[in-house]
């Protein structure tokens, strides 16, 4: 029998602490709907997401109310377009983004991704036309999210790719400057992409998945800080055991989402990603998670040995309560999306240098940074080097979402709402890493022995 | 697998309703005339006073009642503004898979 304690421990996590599902992610193979006229290969696109995921809002928001449990999420990742629309005769894929934003719109879902390329060894003529589509795209369109994946741990860095990535986010940020370069918010550079991952902006169905498939990503930073206050002054032993039993909890829930998701709408149950997703509200953010283990601002000495706990205790405490586990898995660290953060970039405690050595130990990467309007494409694809280079010597996944702001200095704001929320532009090094990005080809695999 | 998926189906028509709020004279009536209006059997009440505020938790059995769940948790929400009280409404499944392994 349930004590009262233990659903009144529920019953808090929801009403007080921010306990939701963060998204129920349909997972879509478009694998066969590729066709030489890309006028037919859009319409089977359209048709196909229309047929499998017209339940998904629905359903997702009868379990929300079934359950208590807000899902706050629901969206739709496809298989690359560069990989679906390779056989279609058109030299621009933006016609295929419009058509993915169409069945967004009509299923009634708030982001699709996909619109995406694998490039980490080289390109096929489909990988260049897709990345060149990517800032018209992601201009003309409200929904698609971008992710282009340049490195692995397997085949190295695509150099090439990185300068050409460099270039996209910069063109992006110009073509939409309006909204404060709101189409780089939906544009992610990876190195090590993981096939399943249901966060956005970096969703896309893998090669390797099924035809159809649920992945829930679960969040509660409020949760687990609440946890963590509870903890008082005990030490590291008794903190991280909090935090694991918190994890084990929050990630129940998601396993019940995902498989009374999958169940209902009769396809099979893909994973559960265990990210710590914050959002904008007070009291949901990562970076108070680390200010209470007892560091005065996020950003200062110790931060990255507080998030290497923290990251740690969560996946093992959330590996027990999912029987699937995978996606990004760890704690996220963007800048605009968490209101700590942003205290702390304005505190001047929590730098662009800080938050490229925090993502050694966490997911996902620089994440919703805002740099100078300024910023080369060369030093945004250096940035973008750096950290793919992190996840390629370290077998982990990273990423890079930034946003130049057009027109705005260091101080300045970018400003976008909701759970998106908004960002200080922090500085770049003023050194140029031009010549160093233009000598283009490939930085090979690494070794894997000798560790050091 | 699919057996244990029918079995968790059928399982799913316990109930456990939250009450939250100052403490008065008539909440438990109140939430179990709705309850009872619409065919479902109280299994369980514990409640405490945590400072001033009354916590009450029943967990209850919606085999018998036609009504679903989420017209369910209308009537109780809209029961608990009129004698000022939060009343919430959750599968039982969502509090045992949180915390029995």
């Amino acid at each position: 029998m349930l004590t009262l304690q233990e659903i009144m421990e529920t019953v808090n996590m929801v009403q007080e602490e921010n306990l939701d599902i963060r998204t129920i992610t349909m997972g879509i193979s478009l694998r066969d709907c590729a066709d030489p006229s890309p006028r037919a290969a859009r319409q089977k696109i359209y048709d196909k997401i229309c047929r499998l995921a017209g339940n998904l809002v629905k359903t997702g928001e009868n379990i929300e109310r079934e359950y208590g449990l807000p899902i706050v999420n629901k969206r739709i990742s496809v298989t690359p377009i560069a990989v679906v629309a390779e056989s279609s005769k058109t030299d621009n894929f933006t016609g295929f983004a419009m058509t993915l934003d169409e069945a967004a719109a009509t299923v009634g879902v708030n982001f699709i991704g996909g619109f995406s390329a694998l490039v980490h060894k080289g390109f096929t003529n489909a990988d260049h036309k897709l990345i060149d589509s990517i800032p018209e795209a992601l201009a003309t369109t409200g929904r698609v999210c971008s992710s282009v994946n340049v490195a692995t741990t397997k085949a190295g860095i695509n150099m090439d790719a990185v300068y050409r990535m460099g270039q996209a986010v910069k063109k992006t940020a110009e073509l939409t400057a309006e909204s404060d370069g709101l189409g780089c918010a939906k544009l992610v550079v990876f190195a090590n992409v993981p096939e399943d991952n249901p966060f956005m902006a970096g969703a896309f169905h893998g090669i390797g998945e099924p035809e159809c498939v649920i992945n829930v990503g679960v969040s509660g930073p409020g949760v687990v800080k609440k946890a963590v206050e509870t903890a008082g002054d005990g030490d590291f032993g008794i903190l991280t055991e909090i935090i694991k039993k918190t994890a084990f909890k929050i990630t129940r829930m998601g396993e019940l989402v995902g498989r009374t998701t999958a169940r209902k709408l009769g396809v099979p149950f893909g994973i559960v990603d265990l990210s710590l997703a914050p959002t904008p509200a007070i009291g949901d953010s990562v970076a108070e998670i680390l200010e209470s283990m007892g560091l005065e601002r996020c950003g200062t000495h110790g931060t990255t040995a507080a998030l290497a706990l923290l990251n740690d205790a969560v996946k093992k405490g959330g590996a027990m309560a999912s029987s699937y586990v995978g996606g990004l898995s760890g704690a996220f660290i963007p800048v605009s999306e968490d209101a700590g953060m942003i205290q702390a970039v304005e505190a001047g405690a929590l730098t662009l240098d800080k938050l490229e050595a925090m993502t050694c130990v966490c997911s996902v990467g620089l994440d919703m940074i805002a740099v100078p309007g300024d910023t080369s494409a060369e030093t945004i694809a250096a940035i973008i080097a750096d950290e793919a280079a992190i996840g390629v010597i370290n077998k982990k996944t990273t990423a890079v979402r930034l946003i130049p702001a057009i027109n705005k200095k260091v101080g300045d704001y970018v400003e976008y709402g909701g759970l998106l929320g908004r960002a200080p532009v922090i500085p770049v090094k003023p050194f140029s890493s031009a010549a160093f990005i233009r000598r283009g080809g490939r930085i090979p695999a690494p070794i894997s022995s000798l560790t050091n | 697998m699919l057996s244990k998926i029918k079995k968790e189906d059928t399982k799913g028509s316990r109930i456990i309703v939250t009450v939250i709020g100052p403490d008065k004279v008539g909440i438990i009536a109140a939430v179990a005339q709705v309850l009872a209006s619409n065919g479902i059997n109280i299994l369980d009440i514990s409640q405490t006073i945590l400072q001033e505020f009354l916590v009450m938790v029943m967990v209850a059995d919606m085999s018998g009642s036609t009504r679903d769940m989420i017209a369910l948790k209308d009537k109780l929400a809209e029961k608990g503004r009129e004698i000022g009280v939060r009343i919430d409404a959750q599968h039982e499944d969502v509090f045992n898979f949180m915390h029995r392994i």
